[in-house]
């Protein structure tokens, strides 16, 4: 049993911290917390992906052609590059709703803007 | 050239329009220019679906060989979500013209037109593509622009803000599930093409293999609307602008729910006891209890956008509960309830929006008191996509209920029947509501004035509910090739 | 006969002219005169249609046509048979004198959204000749759905919250029972038969266990919400706040008949009676429509509204043909069928004289027409003709109908029945002789204006004197059901 969590403590780590996002996202009120949260759940996944490209003895993957070196895998870092603009992507987005809601309605604690009224929804005239 | 490449033109197509749109001047040229490039993209997708011998063909991107590189699937399921998606978007784009300029200010006008196109060429490369990671990039290119569109709605309700909020933190989560599932898949077998994993996954250790299919389900799930993670559809899609109500609503989660579709049937294709598991033990309780969830939700709901979007999450539930039957025959009737579907809700968000944007309010029942005599023309087409919705026949609705109870009968499940028909029949409580208060009430308010502009094209989506009525046979030939294509491991 | 059309067009124009007078409608809204002319020609049109159609059938022919293939398996067809010639000759027939009792009912109580009315109304009849004539289980399943939906416009016709109760029942009950009972039925019967066609003799022999049948029956018998089988019956004294027109044809011949046809053609044609006779599948079905009978009699001794009254008096009269159809036996089965007919144009009779009582006197209850007699001499005198028929008298029509029954009552083995309808034909004397005693012996107790309306008081007299000729010219009739009753 402590052998099996000691051969993988990197996905352990890889679990905590993905838990650690969630949590956040779920129990905080502030939504620029929420988006925290999120981001480390995100960062979470990076890690597992990194940690699964790793070969033991592995080096980094880059091809030197005179030395016949053991290459740790190149794939997972390639996806995670895709996986972390869609997660700038992802927050950016968020916190640019962020603050229209601020905007919107004075607040960003997520209690205060649903105490918030929310009135009939009426469309105002529009300037062309 | 045009020919070889249609697979990637019909998502490069949208994409690219995507950006031109946005550096637009002004609302009207952005419109003209999605218009076209829409109804460039349905040709090339008819195209697509008419050329050839109906065998799967694979169009790598970039010119590298696939399990390497990226590939492209036009089989027939790819097919027909491909024609589904690009002919609502079309009809969607027809309907958006008025609504757009009256719910959102002008100058944002341009960049909304970009969020659409964006949103239907991501979804475009969903259905169309066929390596797992690829399909993660594209979920999120059309989530994220979607949410864009959703908060569009603040212009008229500030509550669009939250409901986008909502939208993209679940999502989001959803998405980073979906990656942990492959992520799993490709630890086991080393390649992310939809293709390969299907070869290679049966023989690979078992443990993973089983979380894989789990967390690509579950973010699946969050994206479809699946009960019980549903619960940022009802808002998402009452508080969007209207327009993008019937554009989402119509092709949104039809989209991921072909996504299910592909993780079970094709990448776990060969390992039918792990997914059998999944389908009668997951996802069929999860569908009958959103079919009745969703239904007598809908009974009780006062607002009308929330109303069909809680009838979308039970219709949602006929859709999987046909794939989690699991028989060539049960899939076939989802792909066509899939189809029939987008029709039914587009048109009747559509209608919803008419109504919204003459008599200046959200669409109640109290506000739509008389209004079947005020607005007779959006009303009446409203009425047939009613119809259609609960499964009249000679509409779409009655051929996609119809082939559905066919396959659970044919699957031996008669209790599950008598529950899709005892939902079915509950449905036509909510629509009555609606016919009741719209014609059976005098109408008090002023004379108001019906927009051809915006009852031309819902009265198209409606007509298009009749004669695939009574016409079926496209829809459901095209439906079986794509369960055949599905099933039959024929990537 | 001459021949004035080719079959195919017949069956044609049968189907569609009344679709067709639908659709001319709107155009003629404002000159009511021409609007309200549609709907006899239009009467006329489809009865000189059926005419072909029938003659065709009783020479032996089946006249069929394919609309539309809407996928495999599944195609729009309409093939006449012996029992949907005569349907479709009621439906049609009736039509006629029913759209020019409509202009004087309509117009002589000031009654608005009458083009609406007009609409609908064909739209209902055309859907009824649709199920007269449909070829298999899944068009008449099309076609009895667009009956209900064509008719809530015209229950909810006053839109008064007794009204849209009233819708709100009607579509609950046959919506709901249609779609939980009827559809898997239909469907049951295409995956034990792989087919729906209507086929003399049936199609579920030997395809259907014996034990598996009388279920199958309850679907249907329960589905087909519009027979107005207890305890599926509460819609149709519902619908009666309906214009007594709607009440006249639709649930007085088109709703009802459609609703009878239907469990009549699934026990003549899917079934096959030989089948039900021999696996007993329908004995519980007899006694039920057995109860039917007698407890509808019973309210209907109750209810003061004339309307009412004749509300469940029908509810007992279709379980007459509900009986004949489950006793399964040949002659029960040709007394059904005359049933539908002898019924049909005695209904009717009742129904328009209520609404001419209600518009030449604005008088609703039985107890309020004391004396009236005389001052409406021959509205009293149909409505007494129509009794007759009901109850069984010769020299009218409904004495040969009664008499198939009870004939095949005893070929059954049912002999109980006999008294089921000696009793029943007892309590139709007392309830439906009630209305004319006090309007010709009893003095007036009210003072009454009573106005004359020609358009309202023709028609009834009409269908009296049809009913007096159905039981001459029975011999018209017979041919139809032997045929259907000969394999």
């Amino acid at each position: 049993m402590l052998d099996l969590i000691a051969s993988h403590w990197n996905y352990l780590i890889v679990v905590v911290l993905m838990l650690i996002g969630l949590y956040i996202v779920m129990s905080r009120q502030n939504l620029v917390k929420k988006l925290v949260g999120l981001s480390i759940f995100q960062t979470a996944l990076f890690l597992f992906y990194i940690t699964l490209g790793r070969i033991d003895g592995g080096t980094a993957p880059i091809i030197n052609p005179d030395v016949d070196y053991v290459y740790s895998n190149p794939l997972p870092h390639v996806l995670i590059l895709t996986a972390i603009v869609v997660g700038v992507a992802t927050t950016a987005l968020g916190l640019a709703l962020t603050l229209r809601i601020n905007d919107a309605f004075g607040s960003i604690e997520e209690d205060e803007i649903l105490a918030a009224k929310a009135e009939d929804g009426l469309i105002e005239e529009k300037k062309s | 050239m045009i020919m070889t490449n249609i697979p990637g033109l019909i998502v490069v197509v949208p994409l690219l329009s995507a950006v031109i749109v946005a550096l637009m001047p002004s609302g009207g040229v952005a419109w003209v220019l999605t218009l076209l490039a829409t109804i460039a993209t349905f040709a090339l997708t008819v195209i697509n679906a008419t050329t050839g011998d109906g065998a799967t063909v694979s169009y790598a991107l970039g010119g590298w060989p696939p399990p390497w590189g990226i590939e492209f699937i036009s089989d027939g399921a790819s097919r027909l979500m491909a024609l589904i998606i690009s002919f609502l978007s079309v009809a969607s784009t027809l309907y958006a013209n008025v609504l757009i300029k009256k719910e959102i200010h002008e100058k944002d006008q341009a960049r909304v037109y970009g969020a659409w196109l964006l949103t239907i060429g991501g979804l475009l490369g969903l259905v169309m593509t066929g390596d797992a990671f690829n399909l993660f990039v594209f979920l999120e290119i059309s989530s994220l622009a979607s949410v864009t569109l959703v908060a569009m709605g603040a212009g008229v309700d500030r509550r669009a803000l939250i409901a986008g909020y909502n939208y993209l933190v679940i999502g989001a989560i959803g998405a980073t599930f979906y990656v942990i599932g492959v992520g799993f898949c490709y630890a086991v077998t080393g390649t992310l093409n939809m293709a390969d994993l299907a070869v290679r996954l049966p023989g690979a250790t078992a443990a993973p293999v089983f979380v894989g299919l789990a967390f690509m389900v579950a973010g699946i799930m969050v994206k479809a609307a699946a009960f019980p993670v549903h619960m940022w559809l009802p808002a998402a899609y009452g508080y969007a602008p209207s327009a993008v109500s019937s554009l989402l609503a119509a092709i949104a989660t039809k989209a991921s729910i072909y996504v299910l579709a592909r993780v079970v049937f094709t990448i776990f294709g060969g390992l039918p006891d792990v997914t059998d598991l999944l389908l009668n033990w997951v996802i069929l309780p999860l569908s009958v209890m959103a079919m009745f969830a969703g239904t007598i939700l809908a009974i009780y709901e006062h607002d009308l956008k929330k109303l069909l979007a809680q009838s979308s999450i039970a219709q949602i539930g006929y859709i999987t509960l046909a794939f989690a039957i699991g028989t060539t025959s049960s899939i076939s009737a989802g792909f066509i309830h899939m189809a029939n579907h987008a029709m039914i809700k587009g048109g009747l968000f559509m209608a919803v929006g008419a109504l919204m944007v003459t008599i200046g309010k959200r669409v109640t029942m109290s506000s739509i008191e008389g209004l079947g005599r005020a607005m007779p023309w959006t009303c009446s087409a409203m009425l047939v996509c009613g119809l259609s919705l609960i499964g009249l026949p000679l509409t779409a609705g009655f051929i996609s209920k119809i082939y559905l109870v066919l396959a659970t009968l044919d699957a031996g499940m008669n209790v599950i029947t008598g529950l899709i028909l005892l939902s079915s029949a509950l449905s036509v409580l909510y629509l009555w509501k609606i016919v009741e208060v719209m014609w059976m009430r005098p109408y008090k308010g002023k004379a108001l004035a019906e927009n051809i502009l915006i009852y031309g094209p819902l009265w198209l989506v409606a007509i298009a509910n009749i004669v695939f009525g009574i016409y079926a046979k496209p829809i459901v030939d095209l439906a079986d090739a794509a369960a055949r294509a599905i099933t039959g491991g024929a990537l | 006969m001459m021949a004035l059309m080719s079959i195919d067009t017949a069956l044609k124009i049968g189907i569609l002219a009344p679709l067709i007078t639908a659709i001319l409608v709107p155009f003629f809204a404002v000159r009511i005169n021409y609007r309200d002319a549609l709907g006899p020609i239009g009467g006329v049109i489809t009865f000189i249609a059926a005419l072909h159609v029938a003659q065709d059938v009783l020479q032996g022919g089946a006249p069929s046509w394919t609309l539309i293939t809407i996928s495999d398996g599944l195609s729009l067809t309409f093939k006449v048979t012996p029992l949907g010639a005569v349907f479709g000759l009621v439906a049609s027939g009736l039509w006629i004198l029913a759209a020019l009792y409509t202009t004087g009912y309509m117009r002589g109580n000031h009654e608005h959204h009458q083009t609406r009315f007009a609409i609908c109304y064909a739209v209902a009849v055309h859907a009824a000749m649709a199920i007269a004539w449909s070829g298999n289980l899944m068009v008449l399943f099309f076609f009895y759905e667009i009956l209900t939906f064509s008719t809530y416009p015209l229950v909810t016709h006053k839109e008064s919250q007794e009204a849209i109760r009233a819708g709100r029942l009607y579509m609950s009950i046959l919506v709901g029972t249609s779609v939980v009972l009827l559809l898997p039925a239909i469907i049951w019967v295409w995956l034990s038969a792989g087919t729906l066609d209507f086929t003399p003799g049936g199609i579920l022999s030997g395809r259907l266990s014996y034990e598996a049948a009388p279920i199958l029956l309850a679907l249907f018998a329960f589905g087909v919400g519009k027979a107005a089988l207890m305890p599926i019956h509460r819609w149709l004294p519902a619908a009666m706040v309906a214009p007594t027109p709607v009440s006249a044809l639709l649930h007085a011949v088109a709703v009802v008949k459609a609703g009878v046809f239907t469990i009549l053609t699934v026990v003549v044609y899917i079934f096959g009676f030989d089948f039900l006779s021999m696996s007993g599948a329908s004995v519980w079905l007899a006694w039920l429509a057995g109860f039917t009978i007698l407890a509808s009699s019973v309210v209907a001794i109750a209810k003061d509204d004339l309307k009412a009254r004749l509300a469940y008096s029908t509810i007992s009269q279709l379980s007459y043909i509900v009986l004949g159809a489950a006793l399964a036996t040949a002659a029960a089965i040709e007394g059904a069928t005359l049933h539908i007919v002898m019924h049909a144009s005695a209904k009717i009779t009742l129904f328009f004289c209520a609404g001419a009582i209600y518009v030449n006197a604005h008088i609703k209850n039985i107890s309020e027409l004391d004396g009236l007699g005389p001052r409406m001499p021959l509205v009293f005198i149909a409505f007494f003709l129509g009794a007759l028929s009901i109850i069984g008298i010769p020299p009218l029509g409904g004495s040969w109908s009664k008499f198939m029954l009870m004939a095949g009552a005893v070929d059954a083995g049912m002999p109980l029945m006999l008294a089921v309808l000696a009793v029943s034909s007892l309590l139709n004397v007392y309830y439906l002789l009630e209305p004319v005693t006090r309007g010709f012996f009893k003095p007036v107790n009210r003072d009454i204006h009573v106005s004359n309306h020609t358009l309202t008081i023709l028609p009834p007299v009409i269908t009296a004197l049809i009913s007096i000729a159905l039981f001459f010219t029975v011999d018209w009739l017979t041919p139809f059901t032997t045929l259907m009753v000969t394999p």
